[in-house]
């Protein structure tokens, strides 16, 4: 497989990203181009800079230094909700959706704003419960399989619908680009795979580019086509996920497969 | 037939009775039903922003703003059209409150409260301190005429009467639609989880400044009313007390649904008036203990009442 050949058409492409905060290196030399469709992992230890990435591009960042274009326009620095807007949605770590409603409100409001686009007027003169939302919301609900908690509240909901309700209503406006931030946390091991089935499917069906954060490296072989690798702000390695994980440094330094024989080898 | 349907045919049968009953009232109770429907309006403003999580202590801004806008179109610029001094009014708050969402939009729960208790002093005290707007005695206003047709005493009465019911309706249409919108569905995702509005495409301090602003534009409406009702200004409507009163309605009436606004406003008013005539040195511990109960058996308000019926309704229903 040829998956970390540069597109000539990528739908995401970073140059030379760096982010300091004073004196602290977040992201250094980062410069990856994603084609369309593609679903990356990203892995790395704690502070390595995977959330940083992903801040920087959905606009919750400014980078110190360097560029991201999406779809060949230039989104750095873009406020992240003018990033929405365009086609680039994300979910949390911690799901954040909305305890007090209905599984079905909560997908309805993700998908009446994604059809107002965000304008103040627009948002005013437009019923929130129109035909096209509600038909977008049920679509959405049936794509995550969550159905049979369409009317439950969603504080009383178990971790995994949180997350897939999460991943829906990032989903549920049609964004070309998706970046999930450790879709499988909080979730038990058991659990993990079949929620990620459901997750991948879904997005494949949308033809969702997809980079997803995650630590557990059986789900990242099965289900990325690429990893990239996050070491002190930068990426160490690239490639298809036999590639990156097979890596030395990438074990030495993230997965901690291999014992450390080449330890003192990379300070 | 839909709910909304369902919902406007309720209000316009209620709007009617309401309308056609007033001949047959005695003065006083028209006289009453007309501060308590132009009052209703500003308690509208507040379920607004309540259902949003915020409580604004300072709404008698937008209410004195309306006015004294009324005022002193009449005193300066001669004018005596009810309609064109009442939409003035409003209009007059809803600047003011644009303006002023700028800075309030920005706060949330008790800094939003006391901004707006803040701003809402301000104008107290440039009002009691301008002598030439008759400081705190305030001034009357001029008889005010209907599109040429000049009524007076009981006329008028009823005239102001149903300006202030058809006012009414429009609000009350524009901001039930305006629930059902998507600003203003946004209320209860702010409410939980604003990270997530944002992350939807939606600016949530955008979204707060138009509530303000929707606010602001009632709240005048309410003072233009209450002010030619009254016939008379004074920088009493500005004062912390007012905007209390209106507090003290909204926790009453609820933020369930827009009638609520306006039965809790006539009731408060009616309850005000019996406890003043039955126990007049005892009348605000009266309402004190109604805002007491209230908060403890009907935490939801008086709107709450409907509800609890039309579910206990449901459930007979086969």
């Amino acid at each position: 497989m040829s998956n970390t050949d540069v597109n000539s058409n990528p739908i995401l492409a970073v140059h030379d990203l760096h982010k300091t905060f004073g004196s602290l290196v977040a992201a250094r030399d980062i410069n990856v181009s994603v084609p369309s469709q593609q679903t990356v992992g990203v892995i790395g230890a704690n502070g390595a800079g995977k959330t940083t990435f992903i801040n920087m591009i959905t606009g919750h960042l400014t980078p110190s230094k360097g560029n991201i274009l999406f779809e060949g326009r230039d989104i750095t620095g873009m406020p992240s909700r003018e990033i929405t807007k365009i086609g680039i949605s994300r979910s949390f770590q911690v799901a954040q959706i909305f305890p007090s409603m209905t599984v079905f409100d909560n997908m309805c409001v993700a998908a009446a704003i994604a059809r107002t686009a965000g304008g103040v007027l627009s948002n005013m003169t437009t019923p929130v419960r129109s035909e096209a939302a509600i038909a977008e919301a049920e679509a959405t609900i049936g794509l995550f399989q969550i159905d049979k908690y369409r009317g439950a509240t969603a504080s009383t909901l178990p971790q995994g619908v949180r997350k897939l309700l999460d991943i829906g209503m990032a989903v549920v406006g049609w964004p070309r680009l998706l970046l999930l931030d450790e879709p499988t946390s909080g979730i038990s091991i058991e659990e993990k795979f079949d929620l990620m089935q459901v997750v991948m499917s879904a997005l494949k069906s949308r033809k969702i580019t997809v980079l997803f954060v995650e630590h557990d490296m059986d789900i990242v072989s099965r289900f990325a086509d690429r990893v990239l690798a996050f070491y002190d702000g930068t990426v160490i390695a690239d490639g298809t996920a036999e590639q990156a994980l097979g890596d030395p440094q990438v074990q030495e330094l993230i997965t901690g497969v291999k014992l450390k024989t080449a330890a003192g080898a990379h300070a | 037939m839909t709910m909304v349907g369902r919902h406007h045919l309720v209000g316009g049968l209620m709007f009617l009775i309401a309308a056609a009953a007033a001949p047959a009232l005695p003065e006083w109770v028209v006289s009453l039903a007309t501060i308590a429907f132009a009052n209703a309006l500003v308690v509208l403003g507040l379920v607004v922003l309540w259902r949003v999580g915020l409580v604004s202590f300072g709404q008698a801004l937008y209410y004195c703003i309306g006015a004294y806008t009324v005022a002193l179109t009449a005193r300066w610029a001669g004018v005596t059209d009810a309609f064109l001094l009442v939409l003035l009014g409003g209009i007059g708050a809803g600047v003011v409150a644009f303006l002023v969402g700028f800075l309030l939009a920005r706060y949330r729960e008790i800094f939003f409260a006391m901004l707006s208790l803040a701003l809402s002093m301000i104008l107290y005290g440039v009002l009691v301190k301008t002598e030439s707007l008759g400081s705190t005695d305030g001034f009357t206003i001029s008889t005010p005429t209907f599109l040429g047709y000049a009524p007076h005493r009981e006329e008028l009465g009823l005239s102001l009467y149903w300006l202030t019911l058809a006012v009414d309706a429009i609000g009350a249409i524009l901001v039930g639609a305006y629930f059902r919108s998507v600003s203003g569905s946004l209320a209860a995702p702010i409410r939980d989880n604003e990270i997530r509005v944002e992350f939807l495409g939606v600016s949530v301090t955008r979204i707060i400044h138009v509530k303000v602003a929707i606010a602001g534009i009632l709240g005048g409406f309410g003072g233009a009313l209450a002010a030619l009702s009254i016939g008379h200004v004074d920088p009493n409507m500005a004062y912390w007390t007012t905007s209390g009163g209106f507090v003290f309605v909204t926790i009453l009436a609820g933020a369930g649904s827009v009638a609520a606004a306006f039965v809790g406003s006539l009731a408060f008013e009616a309850l005000r008036s019996f406890a003043y005539d039955v126990m007049p040195s005892l009348w605000q511990m009266t309402l004190g203990s109604v805002l007491l109960l209230t908060i403890l058996f009907l935490p939801d308000g008086l709107g709450s009442l409907a509800a609890r019926l039309r579910r206990r309704g449901e459930a007979n229903t086969p």
